[in-house]
């Protein structure tokens, strides 16, 4: 049988690729990344690395498919019967005209509860053995020369770290200890690497951290020997797990918290700006005191100078004094004085004086000496 | 093992800077230890300002050994 082809709406007739396409569109705009709990059925990793299984409870199921890279990160695929938890984004694949979800975090339900046991476990023996006591923080040094950095050498926190370094304090050793800081080993990797800091001499402080992760992706920074290796650092310490909302128990056990290893970057080095400054301002204090120290030293000076002429003043004038004494004494001394006082010398005419009886010539004429002058007399 | 900063780290530098330019200030000292001590503020401030010039980042892998031993080499993954 054939419809007349007038019951067709003219030019309102979709392509199955249109329709798949709408429902693409819809499905995807409307839905963003969802956790989903479900039952795993027949899960099929590919030789390409990607996964396709289906997830499913009593009411209904959906396919799933979980691409190399998330893949690689979920272990070994999960036997039928698993019971997990997905986080997904619902999506159409529309060469089969399917909706699926395409999962980018698989976590088995039992793996949660013995994971959530183990770090409610880790973190009653640190907080007993005081691991998070706040009187155990250490300060970070004011002006971090060298610092060691713990974390994968290939991820996002390393080039974080340097690129901040390098804006921020180009004079900086950065001493990097790559460790695995996600997946199997990661925890040992990283107590390994904490450990050798300490045999490290000249290092200022030490970062240990990662770029953002899922969850489960923690599970290093949780780990208890890595808190223990950590609390053990003989430098100051700086957690940097690039996970804003969840805190680890590193986070707890290291000084200082930073929330991304940039803001760890930030935080541990000085502003190059801020130095240049504040050596500007030492120049110009050291400056400052030499000049002062010249103007004391004139200052110094002058009043010696001073000091001295009073001293040569104060010496003149007693010498002047001791001189006018002596002058006193000696006057007191001189036969003017005496004759002053009513006494007269007697000397002949060539002037000798005239001692005793002897030295007088009956009726020889001689100089009486008295204060005012010679009078002229004659012996009886 | 050490890191390669052989000279005082410019930290150090500073401080000893900071700490020659307090006791200046404070004039406890006579004319000729002023003078030596000026010169070595001098000396710490030059020292300080070239190494700001220079100011290069160093980056460096800490590798073990078989035998256990650290050593640094150039990072270049």
């Amino acid at each position: 049988m054939t419809l007349p082809l007038a019951v067709l709406p003219a030019g309102k007739v979709l392509s199955v690729g249109d329709l798949t396409a709408m429902v693409k569109g819809l499905i995807e705009g409307h839905f963003g990344p969802l956790w989903v709990r479900g039952e795993i059925l027949q899960c099929r990793a590919w030789s390409s690395g990607h996964w396709y299984f289906t997830l499913r409870d009593g009411a209904a199921q959906v396919r799933c498919c979980m691409w190399k890279a998330y893949a690689s990160r979920a272990g070994r695929p999960p036997a039928d019967g698993t019971e997990v938890f997905v986080c997904g984004t619902p999506g159409m694949y529309e060469a089969k005209g399917e909706f699926q979800l395409v999962v980018t975090r698989l976590v088995p339900t039992a793996a949660v509860g013995d994971q959530q046991r183990a770090l409610e476990r880790a973190q009653a023996a640190l907080a007993r053995d005081g691991l998070f006591d706040a009187a155990r923080k250490r300060a970070l040094p004011p002006f971090a020369s060298v610092v060691a950095v713990i974390t994968s050498t290939d991820g996002a926190a390393l080039h974080d770290i340097l690129t901040v370094t390098r804006r921020r304090w180009p004079a900086a050793t950065v001493l990097v200890l790559g460790s695995r800081v996600q997946g199997d080993g990661a925890a040992a990797e990283l107590c390994a690497a904490l450990r050798r800091v300490n045999r490290l001499d000249g290092v200022d402080l030490c970062i240990v951290g990662r770029g953002g992760g899922a969850r489960d992706d923690l599970a290093a920074f949780n780990d208890e020997a890595v808190c223990r290796a950590l609390a053990a650092v003989r430098v100051p310490t700086v957690s940097a797990v690039g996970h804003e909302t969840d805190v680890t128990l590193c986070d707890l056990v290291a000084d200082v918290r930073a929330p991304t290893p940039s803001a760890a970057a930030e935080l541990v080095w000085p502003d190059a700006r801020d130095v240049r400054r504040r050596v500007d301002d030492l120049a110009a204090r050291l400056a400052g005191t030499l000049t002062r120290r010249a103007q004391l030293t004139e200052e110094q000076l002058e009043r010696a100078g001073d000091r001295l002429q009073a001293a040569v003043e104060q010496l003149l004038e007693r010498l002047r004094h001791q001189l006018d004494r002596r002058a006193a004494q000696l006057d007191a001394l001189s036969p003017l004085r005496v004759l002053e006082r009513g006494y007269a010398v007697p000397r002949d005419g060539a002037g000798r004086l005239l001692r005793r009886r002897a030295d007088f010539i009956s009726g020889g004429a001689f100089l009486l000496r008295v204060s005012d002058g010679d009078v002229a007399a004659r012996a009886e | 093992m050490t890191a390669e900063s052989s000279s005082p780290s410019l930290a150090a530098q500073l401080a000893r800077l900071e700490e020659i330019v307090r006791r200046l200030e404070s004039d406890e000292l006579d004319l000729d230890e002023a003078l030596a001590l000026f010169e070595q503020g001098v000396a710490c401030l030059r020292e300080a300002r070239a190494r700001l010039a220079e100011a290069q980042l160093t980056v460096r892998a800490v590798l073990e050994g078989a035998d256990g031993s650290l050593r640094l080499s150039q990072l270049d993954g």
